[in-house]
């Protein structure tokens, strides 16, 4: 559960979140789109706590964010560019996040099946491939089982069957009732994944409802010509 | 929180012994402290060459070795920045992970020839100095250079730009600034304004107490030779040795309070 009140956030003169409310309850999937430099990053990086916010309060699973770090063994998160130390291997990888967390790997071996990284783990990162360290960066976000996990531009790297077991995979997080978050810019793969959007313009929420909803209030077929029209209506 | 700390720290050992240009810094000294206390006479004389050598090339490396660092780790951190950790811890880590191997390079790669050519026994005391700054020089400049990255995050050029003046100036312009000034405002008593100049600098607190050490006044710069005629040795190298731990302590508190407030 992740509850939004308020929230500000300048660079310099530059608003980029101008008063964002928002509620997101446990075990919605929930895509967040938005063209670029709307404040989608921004968003996720304040929930992260990689950015402080100017004003206005965050509560994740009901503990308020202040500088605290706590809560963030309840989140998992995919970065959009994955890079790593170049010199260190994938298992050494995995193994020094295992350290910090200090929390159970329990899909470790189950996601790195799953994503075919098995042939990967004795490699050093810097000959990884992009969608290899992908791979990685989403076997680090889901295997201490977090119940919120975030995801930006998950699939941009993957080839068509890794970016199909990656969906498979999180279809069934959210069936086991984890609180999904993706950015993404292909709509077709937010229409599989998620039920709920939120459309993000000029650092204001403009629609938060469900895809069903918004397909049928925006009389279109498709999630990509929904978004579409909202934005040149905007 | 320790345990963490050295987690950290232990994973960026790994992977500079892995980089192996650590070693490499190593092996320079190595090469370096051997051929002067070979070719140049040996004893005191190679050890004083050696701290010159040092006091221009340690704040240099340092700081490049830190700006780079975070430069180049810059999507590891803030992968680590959105694990369960304390920013507090994380940057301890880091920078204990980074700077101490540097550290380590130049005191074992100065220290064997001085074994082995057993200067270590005959001048303990200056050697012990001369490596002791070296350390301490090297934690204050990487520690800089973790300031300087976490300040110009965001724009490279003029965060190396930044380093690169910071060392001329620091290194190299700030003696004979001194000097100058010195000779501009000669008929004035200065000794105080010279030793509180002095203060100032890093490098030329570290430089000073070489100085006060081998009892080289004038080979060592003006403001050297004010310190030692103003403290005498052994006070002079207690002030200097308090100042130099309240610039590794300055840096280095405020790239904490850079890093816990920062927008990544």
């Amino acid at each position: 559960m992740i509850e939004i009140k308020e929230l500000k956030k300048s660079f310099g003169s530059l608003e980029v979140l101008k008063g964002i409310n928002l509620t997101i309850p446990k075990g919605q999937a929930t895509g967040i789109v938005g063209p670029n430099g709307a404040g989608k990053t921004t968003l996720i990086k304040t929930i992260l706590g990689l950015v402080k916010p100017d004003s206005g309060t965050i509560r994740v699973n009901e503990t308020k964010l202040n500088g605290n770090w706590q809560y963030r063994r309840d989140i998992g998160y995919m970065p959009q560019v994955a890079r790593y130390p170049e010199n260190m291997r994938v298992h050494e990888l995995l193994e020094f996040i295992k350290g910090l967390r200090n929390q159970p790997a329990v899909y470790e071996e189950e996601l790195i099946d799953q994503l075919n990284l098995g042939q990967e783990l004795q490699k050093q990162l810097r000959t990884l491939s992009g969608g290899n360290r992908q791979k990685v960066g989403a076997t680090l976000a889901m295997m201490f089982n977090p119940n919120i996990l975030f995801f930006d531009e998950p699939t941009a790297g993957l080839d068509p069957k890794s970016s199909q077991k990656f969906k498979e995979r999180v279809k069934v997080e959210k069936e086991n009732g984890k609180t999904v978050i993706i950015t993404s810019h292909i709509m077709s793969e937010l229409e599989q994944l998620v039920d709920h959007v939120i459309f993000i313009l000029d650092g204001n929420i403009r629609y938060y409802g469900s895809t069903k909803n918004l397909l049928a209030e925006s009389n279109e077929e498709r999630l990509e010509g929904a978004i579409a029209s909202m934005m040149e209506v905007a | 929180m320790n345990s963490l700390l050295l987690h950290i720290a232990k994973n960026e050992w790994k992977s500079l012994l892995r980089g192996k240009w650590v070693v490499g810094y190593g092996l320079i000294f190595l090469l370096l402290t051997d051929s002067l206390l070979r070719f140049g006479g040996g004893g005191p004389e190679a050890l004083l060459s050696l701290s010159n050598v040092m006091l221009l090339f340690i704040p240099l490396v340092g700081m490049i070795y830190g700006i780079l660092y975070i430069y180049q780790s810059r999507e590891f951190i803030e992968l680590l920045l959105t694990q369960p950790i304390d920013r507090k811890v994380l940057f301890w880590g880091l920078f204990v992970g980074i700077s101490t191997p540097l550290m380590l390079a130049f005191v074992v790669g100065s220290l064997l020839p001085l074994a082995w050519h057993s200067i270590l026994m005959t001048a303990a005391a200056p050697s012990a100095m001369v490596l002791g700054l070296g350390a301490v020089l090297t934690m204050i400049f990487v520690s800089l250079g973790f300031l300087f990255g976490l300040a110009f995050y965001d724009d490279r050029i003029k965060g190396f730009g930044f380093t690169i003046v910071v060392w001329l100036f620091l290194a190299i312009l700030y003696d004979g600034l001194v000097l100058m000034l010195v000779f501009t405002f000669g008929q004035y008593p200065l000794e105080r304004f010279v030793i509180a100049v002095s203060m100032l600098n890093p490098i030329d607190l570290a430089r000073i107490m070489v100085m006060l050490e081998f009892d080289v006044s004038a080979l060592m710069g003006y403001t050297g030779a004010v310190f030692n005629r103003f403290f005498g040795s052994s006070l002079g190298i207690i002030t200097a040795s308090g100042m130099l731990t309240i610039w590794l302590a300055i840096p280095t508190w405020i790239g904490l309070r850079v890093f816990k407030k920062k927008d990544f």
